[in-house]
């Protein structure tokens, strides 16, 4: 067992854990935020991606060891004080999403992306969501989305 | 004094959806986020051979493993679980959840490991030895009807699941031929068009994948089960039979489920597994599955041979058509398998005025996955078929192919018009629809595009497609779950509005429409009405979602629910405002004399009141809880026409997608912001299907495209701008007029995608290309000296 | 979709990473963003023992430039390749083909040093690093040394690396008349063939070429056949047309899958061997022209 220590939406969290444990499954199973999804087992879906120190990466291609000392963010942890990040409240407005599955990384994504962006054109969008996939959407209304937000600056 | 409705209309209006926030924020609850105490994993051992003998299977070493808390076999399993059951009438081999004998696909179960968590679920499994005896693997299908080069039932000679099924003009009810009006029709023909076409194997990749947790309750004798299903009803009555339990002693709920595109209808071997394993174990179980497990385990869709022949007049006027499928289902029948590309037969007509269809299907085992519902499910391929063999005709006759398609339409007088095939088509008007979409595109200005890059020696092609859809599944004839849908509603005690729907969705919005439905229909808030589904302890009953049937059938069951429960709270209105219930307005979350809005009771008055009538209107019983079952009298029809524009790299071969203009007619829409999302998303299955995907297996049955990093799902950059037009012809068949929408997308974009194909190569002198379109089989084209 | 049971150790330094290498007796293995190597894993496909973590070892990432040579750390994410302000002034062919591999997030975390060790026959990053006769910097219990990137990939997911040594830099020229030209794998993303090539352009002539190739074989390797057709000739399309022609000539073993035929790829190899080109030919031009920024925007205010 290793020891880490990361700080996922702002709360330190303390555990051991086997080194094997996918970072997704000790957010998901350990720390019970569920809102991180697995889509895949080849890093191609984004289904699981989440911010670590700042930057989207996909959660079941990494260790939770590897993660020790990071700071994660999770889509349960975008919304502030109770009121939508902007990427939420684009993709609600827009009708960015369907399952709703691949929504929390995709958003996730987005939020790396307009970091990067602001102002993206509708190409860097779907270059930026290139990491992951939406099999409901067609991903129309998910620019759609990212253009609402990236509008609202 | 008049009071203006402060509400709006909700019905035709892009309401925003009631699911999102839950899942924007990460809050909402998919089958792998039920938690149980002690619940254990289970994790299944798969053949990767595609057919074999099992010698010997030694779950020793597993079973000792700490943290393991027992492997079944095959043969154990049996001892809990008889064969599965399938859905449709065809007779079928016995079909066991995990293999006793014989593996006859890569990914066929073998054994189960039940362990503390999926870890070591995952571990015991690579301790589980097994010994198979290989047999000869069963993969082209034209060679399997010769039963080459094995058998893999042996009740079934040469490995045909259906042996042929005749359809079309001349055919009985009793399934006799005769074909002297097709023979006439292509005695006539000035020409003929002949072409064999693969409409290829799909993977359906909902982006959850599947899963299950099952929790039998010994102190209860009772049984829930959370799986990512489109019916939740479906696997209830599967799983009591399989595990001799009444229905009333399962409850089945489908949580969150992140898509399904059909390939979640099925009940699944992992369904009934993990129930009896918990049932024999008296502990909750959970099964997740991995996505290189669902390439195997899920079933895939399409795979349907078809060999076409069209005969026509010079002016190209369609005077008949042949169609010979031959369907490669797999290894096994699932439960909706063998009825699949009965669908194909059943829309062979197409849009078109054909006056001798003969259509057959013969449906073939091989050492596959097993096919089902993707997505479509049958119509895709017909309308592929079909519409391919008007453009070669086009091409032969150098003819536009908006005009061939227009002088073969059936007309829009002609409705409700019945097919050779045998369908009803309910309400169409084809014409409207091409000129929609040849205006919306600017067909001519495109051509001349075209032509102007071709200058220019680049490869750019059109394509157009018409298609016709059979949505809004039903009646009960023509399903053996029953083709209807239920609804209930109930006026709450406070005035708000508690429906329940067995149209149990997985990304439709149904908790949005049918909200703006019960909202408009009430004259009340949205905000004031809840859409139950999924879970059968909530909802009576159900059928579930398939078919783009929710809006038409389910829908319908809760708008007709709805006007029982209206029709009985107006006489308790009435008896308060001692008026007569015809003379009554529903509005503003009001209920008012007509003309005299002051006498307004609250919709929470009204509905206090009837829970506690005092006193109780002549012939009224308390209370305001209605259902209605809705049995459609036929399916719907929906229709439209997809226009593409492509171009091909000479060098590379690479196709890019540069338009895509759909018109599509699905009667009246509830919601045109969803309706977009679906035609969006079949869009890009469809272009998915003609452009990257393909499921491939070699020689020896192994599946070379066991994942994402080898089946290509399409991405946000494989597409431009979608550009979306509608006509709305509504539909007789139920009091709301909508179709259906589901399916739509995947139908005419595949074809019209890979006409423009052809019509870039067209220099080449190619006619017809197989799907998918691989760079490389385009290259061979441009290249051909070099191939 | 779970790796079998492994014992990780995070190393502190370059010297504690090499002796943790070297006292595993080759049980462990490296892991910096671990995007070549966890899935693998996940497959089982790779069980290694025991895991080594060098991403945070204090100098092992970053790109700078000494002495007119570009070192780039190992550790450095194909993110901070595709968007560094230096690579995209005076070697933009690097930052192009980090930014060609994979997706973002996966441009996060892989790294430079991941993928040349890892030497995956359809990887971007090798293509590049021949075409800029690039020296790759290892270390080992015995100490430094440093392989020619020509001398490098020896055969499939097999390099010029003892199991004990770690990859530290790459260092080389920057060669601003440079392009890579890549022919994606549409599922996957990878390389169905992949090509790099470096102009050394003096008075409107090639004075030497240099060309990599990924994708097409079991390891990335130089076209020299190409190289030698470009040096001295006249910096035009047509001399470059006429080079690119015979690139790929002398393969003797060429992959083939359901994604493309030996034939196939062997086609495509002169295709993109011309792109590449074509795009060294213009930014030749544009040099002399004045230099361009051009690329990704680097990341400016955070956004949230």
């Amino acid at each position: 067992m290793a020891q880490v220590s990361i700080a996922v939406n702002g709360k330190v969290r303390r555990a051991d854990v086997e080194p094997r444990l996918l970072l997704v499954h000790f957010l998901r199973e350990q720390l019970r935020l569920t809102g991180t999804h697995v889509g895949c087992d080849t890093s191609q879906c984004g289904a699981c991606t989440v911010l670590i120190d700042g930057r989207s990466a996909k959660s079941c291609t990494l260790f939770a060891v590897q993660a020790d000392g990071s700071e994660i963010t999770t889509i349960e942890g975008l919304a502030r004080d109770g009121e939508l990040h902007p990427l939420q409240q684009g993709f609600w407005e827009e009708h960015g999403l369907q399952c709703g599955y691949c929504t929390p990384g995709m958003i996730m994504a987005a939020v790396t992306l307009l970091n990067d962006t602001p102002k993206p054109t509708e190409q860097q969008i779907r270059e930026g969501i290139a990491g992951n996939f939406c099999r409901c959407t067609g991903y129309q209304h998910i620019v759609n989305a990212i253009q609402h937000a990236a509008g609202k600056r | 004094m008049t009071t203006t409705p402060i509400l709006p209309k909700l019905v035709g209006q892009r309401v925003k959806r009631r699911e999102d926030p839950r899942l924007i924020q990460g809050r909402a609850t998919y089958v792998d986020d039920v938690t149980l105490p002690g619940m254990q994993h289970l994790f299944f051992k798969r053949s990767d051979i595609a057919h074999g003998r099992i010698r010997r299977i030694d779950a020793s070493a597993a079973q000792a493993m700490e943290g393991v808390e027992a492997v079944f076999t095959g043969a154990e399993i049996a001892e809990l679980l008889g064969p599965m059951p399938i859905g449709t009438p065809y007779s079928s081999p016995a079909h066991r959840a995990v293999a006793v004998d014989v593996v006859r696909y890569v990914g066929d179960p073998v054994a189960v490991v039940v362990a503390r968590d999926r870890y070591v679920a995952r571990d015991a499994a690579d301790a589980i030895v097994v010994d198979y005896e290989p047999l000869p693997a069963v993969v082209d299908p034209e060679l399997a009807m010769k039963g080459q080069p094995t058998v893999i039932h042996p009740e079934f000679p040469n490995n045909l699941a259906v042996a042929l099924v005749p359809s079309g003009t001349g055919v009985d009810a009793a399934g006799k031929v005769d074909d002297s009006a097709i023979d006439k029709a292509f005695a006539a023909a000035e020409v003929v068009i002949s072409q064999r076409m693969v409409n290829q194997r799909l993977a359906p990749c909902a982006i959850e994948p599947r899963g299950v947790v099952a929790h039998y309750e010994l102190g209860k004798g009772s049984m829930t089960i959370w799986s990512s299903t489109q019916n939740p009803h479906i696997l209830r009555t599967f799983i009591a039979a399989l595990n001799g339990l009444g229905q009333d002693q399962v409850r089945a709920i489908a949580p969150e489920v992140g898509g399904g595109f059909g390939s979640k209808i099925n009940i699944y071997a992992e369904d009934y597994v993990a129930s009896a394993i918990s049932k024999r174990l008296g502990v909750p179980v959970k099964w997740i599955e991995d996505r290189s497990e669902a390439f195997v385990a899920t079933t895939h869709g399409r795979d349907i041979l078809g060999y076409v022949d069209l005969a026509a007049k010079r002016d190209g006027t369609v005077l008949g058509l042949k169609l010979r499928l031959i369907a490669d289902v797999g290894a096994y029948n699932m439960l909706l398998t063998a009825a699949i590309p009965t669908l194909t037969l059943l829309m062979a007509n197409a849009t078109y005025r054909i006056p001798a269809v003969r259509a057959t299907l013969t449906e073939v085992f091989t050492n596959k996955t097993p096919t089902d519902a993707y997505r479509g499910a049958g119509r895709p391929e017909a309308t592929y078929f079909v519409e391919r063999a008007m453009d070669m005709l086009a091409q032969e006759l150098k003819m536009d192919p908006a005009d061939v398609r227009r002088r073969n339409f059936i007309q829009p007088h002609e409705f409700p018009f019945t097919t050779q095939t045998g369908a009803v088509y309910d309400s169409g008007d084809y014409e409207k629809a091409l000129n929609t979409a040849l205006e919306a595109a600017g067909w001519d200005r495109l051509k001349a595009e075209r032509d102007a890059a071709r200058a220019q020696g680049r490869l750019v092609g059109l394509g157009l497609s018409m298609y016709v859809e059979v949505c809004g599944l039903g009646p009960s004839s023509s399903l053996p779950t029953g083709g209807w849908e239920h609804g209930q509603v109930t006026i709450e005690r406070d005035g708000r509005i508690s429906a329940t729907t067995g149209a149990s969705p997985h990304g439709q919005g149904n908790e949005t429409t049918f909200a703006q439905m019960l909202a408009d229909q009430f004259g009340v808030p949205i905000e004031h009405v809840t859409i139950h589904h999924g879970d059968t302890a909530v909802v009576k009953q159900g059928v579930g979602t398939f078919g783009s049937r929710s809006q038409a059938v389910g829908g319908t069951a809760l708008h007709m629910a709805g006007g029982k429960v209206k029709t009985k709270m107006a006489r308790f209105a009435a008896a308060l405002l001692e008026a007569h219930e015809a003379d009554l307005v529903f509005e503003n979350g009001r209920i008012a004399v007509k003309g005299a809005p002051a006498s307004a009771k609250s919709f929470a008055e009204v509905a206090a009141f009837a829970y506690v009538p005092v006193p109780l209107p002549e012939g009224l019983e308390p209370g305001l809880s209605e259902e209605a079952f809705f049995e459609p009298a036929n399916n719907t029809y929906p229709f439209g026409c997809h226009i593409s524009m492509i171009e091909i790299d000479r060098d590379t071969g690479e196709p890019t997608l540069l338009k895509l203009v759909a018109v599509d007619d699905a009667g009246n829409l509830i919601n045109p912001l969803i309706v977009e999302g679906q035609i969006h998303g079949g869009l890009a299955q469809g272009i998915g299907q003609a452009l990257v995907e393909e499921v491939v297996y070699g020689e020896d049955g192994q599946l070379l495209t066991g994942s994402f990093m080898d089946y290509a799902l399409p991405r946000a950059t494989d597409f431009p701008r979608f550009e979306l037009h509608g006509c709305v012809t509504p539909t007789p068949v139920n009091p709301l007029g909508a179709k259906g929408v589901g399916e739509a997308g995947t139908l005419g974009s595949t074809p019209c995608v890979v006409a423009a194909a052809v019509d870039a190569l067209s220099g080449f002198g190619v006619r017809h290309i197989d799907l998918m379109l691989r760079p490389e089989k385009l290259w061979r084209i441009i290249h051909g000296g070099q191939a | 979709m779970i790796p079998t049971p492994f014992d990780y150790a995070r190393a502190t330094s370059l010297d504690d990473a090499v002796a943790k290498l070297k006292a595993s007796g080759g049980r462990a293995k490296l892991i910096a963003g671990g995007h070549s190597l966890v899935p693998l894993m996940k497959f089982r496909l790779s069980e290694p023992a025991a895991l080594i973590d060098i991403a945070r070892i204090p100098g092992l990432s970053g790109i700078r430039e000494q002495e007119g040579r570009i070192h780039i750390g190992a550790g450095t994410v194909h993110h901070d390749v595709a968007s560094s302000a230096l690579l995209r002034d005076k070697c933009p062919v690097v930052a192009d083909t980090a930014a060609q591999i994979g997706d973002p997030q996966v441009r996060h975390r892989g790294t430079l040093g991941g993928s040349l060790a890892h030497a995956d026959p359809a990887a971007d990053y090798p293509a590049v690093v021949l075409a800029l006769d690039a020296d790759i910097h290892l270390k080992g219990p015995k100490g430094w040394r440093v392989v020619k990137a020509s001398d490098f990939f020896k055969d499939l997911f097999t390099v010029d690396m003892e199991a004990d040594e770690i990859i530290v830099s790459v260092q080389f020229a920057p060669v601003r008349a440079a392009a890579y030209a890549k022919l994606h794998q549409r599922a996957s993303r990878y390389a169905i063939v992949g090509v790099a090539a470096a102009l050394d352009v003096s008075g409107g002539r090639v004075e030497s070429a240099r060309v990599g190739l990924t994708g097409a074989g079991s390891h990335a390797t130089r076209l020299t056949a190409v190289e030698q057709a470009l040096a001295g000739q006249p910096l035009t399309p047509a001399a470059i047309g006429a080079a690119a022609e015979r690139a790929g000539a002398g393969l003797t073993h060429v992959n083939a899958d359901i994604h493309a035929s030996e034939d196939y790829r062997r086609a495509m190899v002169p295709v993109f061997t011309r792109r590449a080109l074509e795009g060294a030919l213009r930014r030749a031009t544009a040099s002399t022209a004045g230099r361009q920024r051009s690329g990704p925007s680097s990341s400016g205010t955070r956004w949230r």
